[in-house]
């Protein structure tokens, strides 16, 4: 590099080909912790004098509270207090719009799990014992445990949140004219999809410590610390002073090594605060792990959803318009389902381009554990129903599915038909990517060649075929959950005049390497090594915000905030340095610990001294920067908060599979996954996400799901619950297309999320182009695989044919329609057409906020 | 109530005063402080928990510390000989195989005894010898390669440590 810049060059441009850390397949920063076991997780931390907690759930789906009896239990020598639902009255939730759960239930319980009564003892075997003592009277009331049936019993209230029935929420929009839309199409075509609930069931269970410090001087009376196995901290942080009526100022929450979360940490939980009251009880550290069936049912997993969509082309394949409805099992709480219910709608049309798109979605409560959010909050089930419904509309038309999509990418740097500002998109060449390397035009000439599935040919049972599916995700949330205009994400950076360089940043680390990325990106800014920076993450006392790890927000936004806190003191040590060197400020490079003029490397200054020259000029050395995204990137409706993003991540998947017609078994043997990052800030976690979240979108689509039974949940344990080992998971290839975004710090984009969402409906695809027959559900199981195939054979019943049953939507749609659409299409027509029969718009032009966003 | 045992692990040998029926896991973990040996079900359902004992893979959590006295049993925390790393450790911190780190130790554990049996397994042999560790981030593709890298690691370097 040095040797480049000697020969006179001009100054190397800032790039790929200049980074020096960015872009380069590093370890992990604290990947030493992990492989050696010293890694600290919840559960690791033991303090002195520390009490168990557990809690005890309820064991009915829908019950009324008659009375609870805990005297024996507090009785109990070992046992040092028992807490039920008056001891904490304050409702609380992750949204501010849905505050509708108790720490421990007040008069009524759920679902079978609902926390009632929580006890600390001083040890675990103490904690059996103490729950069977609790004596709850309970009146049990029916219980509703499906769509359905919430729907057709409205006179059973699950929950108060909801206005009419059973439904929390309904929404209703239009974009652009949808039957003007309709009317244009030469071909419309309806379609019904079921998506099974899932669970995230992270390897390592949620658990909590808790410890209170008492200080009588305080009028407060102390101060309280949680560990916990959280992805989002500052929420946390909130409730708990929420609910434990404590000044935030007195709390701190801080997430250790977190075992993996999927979204499934990403809510307050009952464990948390009921293990920070019974520290402040005690007085005394109060350790909560929950169990393996325990993770099952704080759930928060994946919402089973129903969905229609009824969509208009022209002969070409050009959409014309959609309509699209979702119906959302929600379980027993709010969670995170308002969003849910509006990502299910909101991103339809950020994958490709719609003209008009009408979209209605509700979410109804049943008595089940609470969904929320999982690895592709709410536009997993969507993406995989419009992916399929394309599929068919393809083979309707006689056109190739990849093709059909490429003639409706949407554009990048435009706008969509709701208002969504997209910047960089390549979904194209991800679809070119998957289509080559697949292998995707010979397999189907030969297929074609050889009759249906191309191991027709001969006497086996196998079938193989080919799906294709695309979709697009956002980086973060453009919304914080709490509307303010305060920073999404700060980071601080101090230089020690040892050399030493600490990054504070609340991100947290889940697994996705959010830590390390923090120290990429400073130490290509200061020109150091990652390994030399300490990093302090994810403690509300000691790090200034970050909202969490979800909505694959971190490395866009605290990436955005590095950057600008790193330049700074950039700014500062350049300045000393073309002093003591005589060099202008402008000429200055900072590469492998040396800041140097570019022209004549020689002429240098180790990073050490440049801060100890630094300090002395300006006193101790600190700064700031933090990321808000862009204000101008959403519609101005009511709603339009949920599905605005500094940018979208796309991605394309091909998988190949091969379908037993005597068993019915699914077997994946390929997955082609090409992923637009933007630009890859360490191209191995990039590919680590593209291939984790390839393997859960596998799960999902062949084994993953949430069954109950008689209002239990039926497979509460990782041995019942399938989820795939290596003896299923399927070769997994990864295509990283990197084409930087203009606001992406350094350009990079999500990878967290996106690679999940394309891999369950080309699965699906997959075993359409096998067998012949559609399963307009997942997962898509052998016996599902053998009814659709049996109801296909000479003589069956067309009812025998496995098909979901259409729900009778309420009519009017509950809730008030909204229709919107961009200024600049009001009072013209949505769509013109050019030359390659793509529907394009006048695009908005994109405020391109300055690289570090809003400082 | 308590029993005293003697256990020995990672060549060191303990004497501790354990409930008969808690698990070799929970004295591991909670006696011993080697929190190294994770736990994701306590059912033995996704090898978290996983150990060695006399070099072949077991689950801590249905292992009852009585029953292993006088066995060698070695935890991801006696893995590393005079100071370095395992190569499969190597392997794994380099190579990305670890995300979350919750599953790392007991699929090291695993990787390791298959490593010693096949000193350059096949992608089927890994599947089978990995089959009762659980990993939710990883989709296995960076394990596997990390263990080929390790297998060709150690026999460049002349032989299984």
């Amino acid at each position: 590099m040095k040797k480049q810049l000697s020969a006179g060059a001009s100054p190397a441009p800032a790039g790929p080909a200049s980074y020096r850390v960015i872009g380069k397949p590093l370890p992990k920063i604290d990947a030493y912790g992990k492989v050696t076991g010293r890694a600290l997780y919840a559960d690791d931390i033991m303090l002195p004098r520390m009490l168990y907690g557990r809690l005890l759930r309820s064991p009915h789906p829908h019950a009324r509270i008659l009375s609870i009896d805990a005297r024996d239990a507090l009785a109990l020598p070992g046992v040092l207090a028992v807490i039920t639902g008056e001891d904490l009255p304050r409702k609380y939730g992750i949204l501010p719009s849905s505050q509708d759960e108790y720490a421990l239930a007040i008069d009524k319980v759920r679902y079978v799990g609902d926390p009632v009564a929580a006890v600390a003892a001083l040890d675990p075997d103490i904690l059996d014992e103490a729950l069977k003592l609790i004596r709850v009277e309970y009146e049990v009331l029916p219980a509703l445990m499906s769509i359905d049936e919430a729907l057709a019993h409205p006179e059973i209230k699950i929950n108060d949140e909801a206005r009419i029935g059973n439904i929390h929420k309904a929404v209703s929009y239009e974009f652009g004219e949808v039957e003007a839309g309709f009317a244009d199409a030469d071909y419309i075509r309806e379609d019904w999809f079921y998506y099974e609930g899932n669970n995230h069931a992270p390897m390592e269970e949620h658990a909590c410590v808790a410890n209170w410090e008492p200080n009588p001087a305080d009028p407060v009376g102390g101060k309280l610390i949680l560990w916990s196995s959280t992805q989002t901290p500052h929420y946390v942080h909130r409730e708990v002073s929420k609910v434990l009526n404590l000044p935030r100022s007195h709390v701190r929450v801080i997430a250790p090594n977190v075992g993996g979360g999927f979204g499934g940490k990403s809510d307050p939980f009952s464990h948390e605060i009921c293990a920070c009251e019974l520290a402040r009880r005690t007085g005394r550290p109060v350790k909560i792990t929950c169990t393996r069936e325990e993770v099952f049912l704080n759930h928060r997993g994946r919402h089973p959803v129903k969905m229609w969509i009824k969509t208009g082309v022209k002969r070409d394949g050009t959409l014309t318009a959609m309509h699209f409805r979702s119906f959302l099992d929600g379980g027993a709480y709010g969670s995170y389902g308002i969003a849910t219910t509006y990502y299910t709608g909101a991103l339809q049309t950020v994958t490709y381009t719609l003209p008009a798109y009408k979209f209605e979605g509700m979410r109804l409560f049943t008595n089940k554990p609470p969904c929320g959010p999982k690895r592709g909050h709410g536009t997993t089930q969507p993406r995989y129903a419009v992916e399929v419904h394309l599929d068919k509309i393809a083979h309707d038309l006689g056109l190739d599915p990849i093709e059909l999509r490429r003639r409706n990418l949407i554009q990048p740097y435009t706008r969509t038909i709701n208002g969504l500002r997209i910047t960089s998109c390549a979904l194209g060449e991800c679809l070119d990517a998957v289509e080559e390397r697949s292998r995707w035009r010979e397999f189907h000439t030969a297929s074609v060649l050889a009759g249906r599935g191309s191991g027709a040919a001969g006497d086996t049972t196998i079938r193989r075929g080919l799906g294709v599916a695309g979709s697009s995700y956002i980086c973060g949330a453009g919304k914080p959950i709490y509307w303010n205009d305060l920073p999404h994400s700060a980071v601080q950076i101090r230089l020690d005049r040892g050399g030493g360089v600490t990054v504070y940043c609340g991100a947290t680390d889940i697994g996705q390497g959010s830590t390390s990325i923090l120290a990429y990106i400073v130490a290509e800014e200061l020109g150091i090594q990652p390994e030399h920076i300490h990093l302090e993450t994810a403690d509300t006392t000691l790090t200034p915000v970050d909202l969490g790890s979800y909505s694959s927000r971190v490395t866009f936004m605290a990436g955005n905030a590095a950057i600008a806190a790193a330049l700074k003191l950039k700014e500062q040590l350049f300045e000393v340095a073309a002093e003591q060197l005589q060099v202008p400020a402008e000429r200055l490079q900072a590469a492998d610990g040396v800041i140097y003029d570019e022209n004549d490397p020689g002429v240098s200054l180790s990073f050490v001294q440049a801060i100890e020259l630094a300090e002395a000029r300006f006193g101790a050395l600190v700064s700031s920067g933090s990321y808000a995204p862009p204000e101008d990137i959403h519609g101005d409706y009511k709603g339009a908060g949920v599905g605005p993003s500094p940018a979208y991540s796309y991605s394309a998947c091909v998988a190949q599979v091969a379908v037993d017609i005597e068993t019915g078994e699914v077997t994946v043997e390929k997955l082609w996954m090409a992923h637009d990052v933007g630009q890859s800030i360490n191209p191995l976690l990039v590919a680590g996400q593209v291939e984790g979240g390839a393997y859960m979108g596998y799960g999902e689509a062949t084994m993953e799901q949430q069954i109950f039974r008689k209002g239990r949940h039926k497979i509460p344990s990782l041995l019942d619950y399938k989820l795939p080992t290596t003896l299923d998971t399927p070769e997994i290839e990864t295509i990283l297309i990197e084409i930087p975004d203009r606001e992406g710090p350094f350009g990079g984009k999500e990878a967290g999320q996106g690679p999940l969402n394309p891999t369950v409906p080309a699965i699906a695809n997959a075993v359409y182009d096998a067998i012949g027959v559609r399963i307009d559900e997942v997962p898509i199981t052998p016996d599902k695989v053998l009814r659709a195939l049996k109801a296909q054979e000479p003589g069956a019943r067309a009812t025998a044919r496995p098909h979901v049953a259409p729900i009778e939507a309420p009519s009017p749609w509950p809730t008030r329609l909204i229709k919107w659409q961009p200024a600049s299409l009001d009072g013209a027509q949505p769509a013109r057409q050019n030359g390659n029969g793509t529907v394009q718009r006048t695009a908005t032009p994109p405020s391109v906020a300055s690289k570090g966003g809003t400082n | 109530m308590r029993e005293i045992i003697t256990l020995r692990v990672n060549g060191e040998s303990h004497e501790v005063a354990a409930l008969p029926h808690h698990t070799l896991l929970e004295v591991l973990r909670e006696d011993l402080g080697l929190i190294g040996t994770k736990h994701g079900c306590e059912l033995g359902e996704c090898g978290a928990c996983t150990v060695l004992l006399d070099g072949v893979p077991v689950l801590s959590c249905l292992t009852l510390p009585i029953e292993v006295q006088g066995r060698e049993i070695t935890t991801i925390e006696g893995i590393e000989a005079n100071g370095k790393l395992h190569p499969l450790q190597e392997t794994f911190a380099e190579l990305g195989a670890a995300q979350c780190g919750y599953c790392t130790p007991g699929i090291l554990l695993s990787g390791i005894a298959l490593l010693r049996d096949h000193p350059q397994p096949t992608r089927e042999q890994m599947r089978e010898a990995l089959a009762g560790n659980l990993c939710r981030c990883t989709g296995y593709t960076k394990i596997y390669e990390a263990v080929e890298a390790a297998a060709r690691r150690m026999v460049a370097s002349g032989g299984t440590k």
